[in-house]
């Protein structure tokens, strides 16, 4: 039976990666991440999960043990954040042209500098082209659900691409929260063994990482980018499958009273939370607005997407990473290209917050639906703004 | 593989662009890359195979008399073979393309 429980959403996570019986953890500590990884290695260190506990020297090292680790076969886990994220950067792409599936829970965090351990999403937009599956946790109960779904899809055959779990630094990693924890029997057959079809063998030699010379080398980037995007049915069947046995149903694309609103809010991850109190106050005042949650955002959603804002005269775009020298933010600019040229296309207006651990009240979120129609009603020519700082 | 890089198309891949076949580089033409080539002297050459084993490829082949001569298909002019020969039966020559 499931146990309603009280924990971080770092333990949560850490519940997952023991229920679903890992093999291999390679991790470094990094704030706002440390307490998932203190707890793996405690529970290794107690017998409550038997896995071989790496401890390495770098993040760039962790994520080099996983690739080792995931290419003999074994379930494999890290977890990391902000600038550890960074260290692993050039590793990552090897994890998915490689198709290796590994899991990592990100607790996002700002990118120095100045130096900032607090939440934002600089290190999840740094990642995004990395050729992940990414998606996002917005609470306790849903960073263990994700990360125990995220095995399940990271190592289906029709898959076979690493997963990142993000959760926003502070905000869910270290936030105490009541949530169902099932235990091993409830779990059932839902988590079969690994079984990676290509292992290191020395009895059936094979080669990883090769080198691809020009005459190659776009194929293998043609089939990897094809791979990615055929990812998408299994995301949500295993997410179906998941509700059908717990009863919390994920979506790609999530909305919130978005039928018929004219004014569409369009954001990533806990702060939706708050989106979400400030677009009840709104609709009790009669205003037609509505809350889109990107959920999985690599690979991107696109019909989901669309089909969610198609009644909106008006997006507006809340982010968590800053932009430097672009036209808009990462989501906006992802969010604009998704809706570039379709017919009766919305205005589309990008506001930067919440940066560094900055919080974001409802109040906050009632002023930027305000600030928005004021541009949108004045037609003025403004990409975004950076909004909740001082002037 | 059975078809040369060159001819892969992408649905043709592995996933992962894994390579299943070991040692199938010496079928990939680096024998352009090569500015220098082997020349073996048969005169001088014991059919040692010294230069066999230092070849840091798998390029030099036993030819039908006994001899180590080089695959000038894969082979890429490194030169360690003339190096250790105890004979002096190999120089290496310069190559016009």
């Amino acid at each position: 039976m499931a146990k309603r429980v009280g924990a971080e959403g770092s333990f949560a996570v850490a519940e997952a990666v023991r229920l679903a019986d890992t093999d291999v953890v390679a991790a470094y500590p990094i704030t706002p991440q440390t307490h998932i990884v203190e707890r793996l290695s405690e529970m290794v260190a107690d017998g409550e999960l038997k896995a071989n506990f790496i401890y390495v020297e770098s993040e760039h090292s962790a994520m080099s043990a996983c690739l080792g680790s995931a290419a003999v076969g074994a379930r494999t886990f890290t977890s990391t954040a902000g600038q550890g994220l960074e260290l692993m950067h050039e590793v990552l792409y090897l994890a998915s042209s490689m198709r290796l599936p590994i899991v990592m829970a990100v607790a996002d965090r700002a990118l120095s500098g100045p130096l900032n351990v607090w939440g934002d999403h600089s290190d999840a937009m740094a990642t995004r082209e990395c050729g992940w599956i990414q998606y996002f946790g917005e609470n306790a109960q849903e960073v263990f659900d994700l990360t125990l779904c995220a095995f399940k899809i990271a190592e289906h055959h029709d898959v076979l691409f690493p997963v990142m779990v993000h959760m926003d630094g502070f905000h869910v990693s270290h936030v105490v929260e009541p949530y169902l924890l099932p235990d091993k029997e409830e779990l059932g057959d839902f988590l079969p063994p690994i079984d990676y079809p290509y292992p290191l063998d020395p009895n059936k030699p094979i080669t990883m990482g090769a080198f691809a010379p020009p005459a190659v080398y776009s194929e293998c980037r043609k089939a990897q980018d094809v791979a990615v995007n055929s990812t998408h049915g299994t995301i949500e069947n295993v997410w179906n499958e998941f509700a059908k046995r717990f009863g919390r149903q994920y979506k790609p694309i999530e909305t919130h009273k978005t039928e018929d609103a004219e004014t569409i809010l369009v954001s990533i991850g806990s702060f939706n939370q708050m989106a979400g109190v400030a677009v009840d106050k709104l609709r009790s005042e009669g205003k037609k607005v509505g809350l889109v949650r990107i959920r999985l955002w690599r690979p991107f959603p696109l019909q989901a997407f669309r089909q969610a804002v198609k009644s909106a005269k008006n997006v507006v775009v809340f982010e968590r990473s800053m932009t430097y020298g672009g036209t808009v933010g990462p989501v906006c600019a992802e969010v604009k290209s998704a809706l570039y040229g379709i017919k009766d296309a919305p205005r589309i207006m990008d506001f930067i917050g919440g940066l560094g651990g900055r919080d974001m009240s409802p109040k906050q979120f009632e002023a930027l639906f305000k600030r928005a129609q004021e541009i949108f009603d004045k037609n003025l020519d403004i990409q975004y703004e950076t909004i909740g700082v001082r002037e | 593989m059975a078809k040369k890089d060159f001819e892969l198309t992408w649905k043709e891949i592995p996933v992962g662009s894994i390579v299943h076949e070991p040692g199938n580089a010496s079928e990939y033409q680096t024998g352009d890359w090569r500015s220098q080539m082997p020349v073996l002297d048969k005169a001088k050459c014991v059919k040692c195979g010294i230069c066999y084993r230092f070849c840091p490829e798998p390029c030099i082949v036993k030819d039908d008399e006994g001899y180590y001569v080089a695959d000038l298909f894969y082979c890429k002019g490194c030169g360690i073979c003339a190096y250790e020969c105890p004979k002096d039966a190999i120089t290496i020559v310069k190559e016009e393309h």
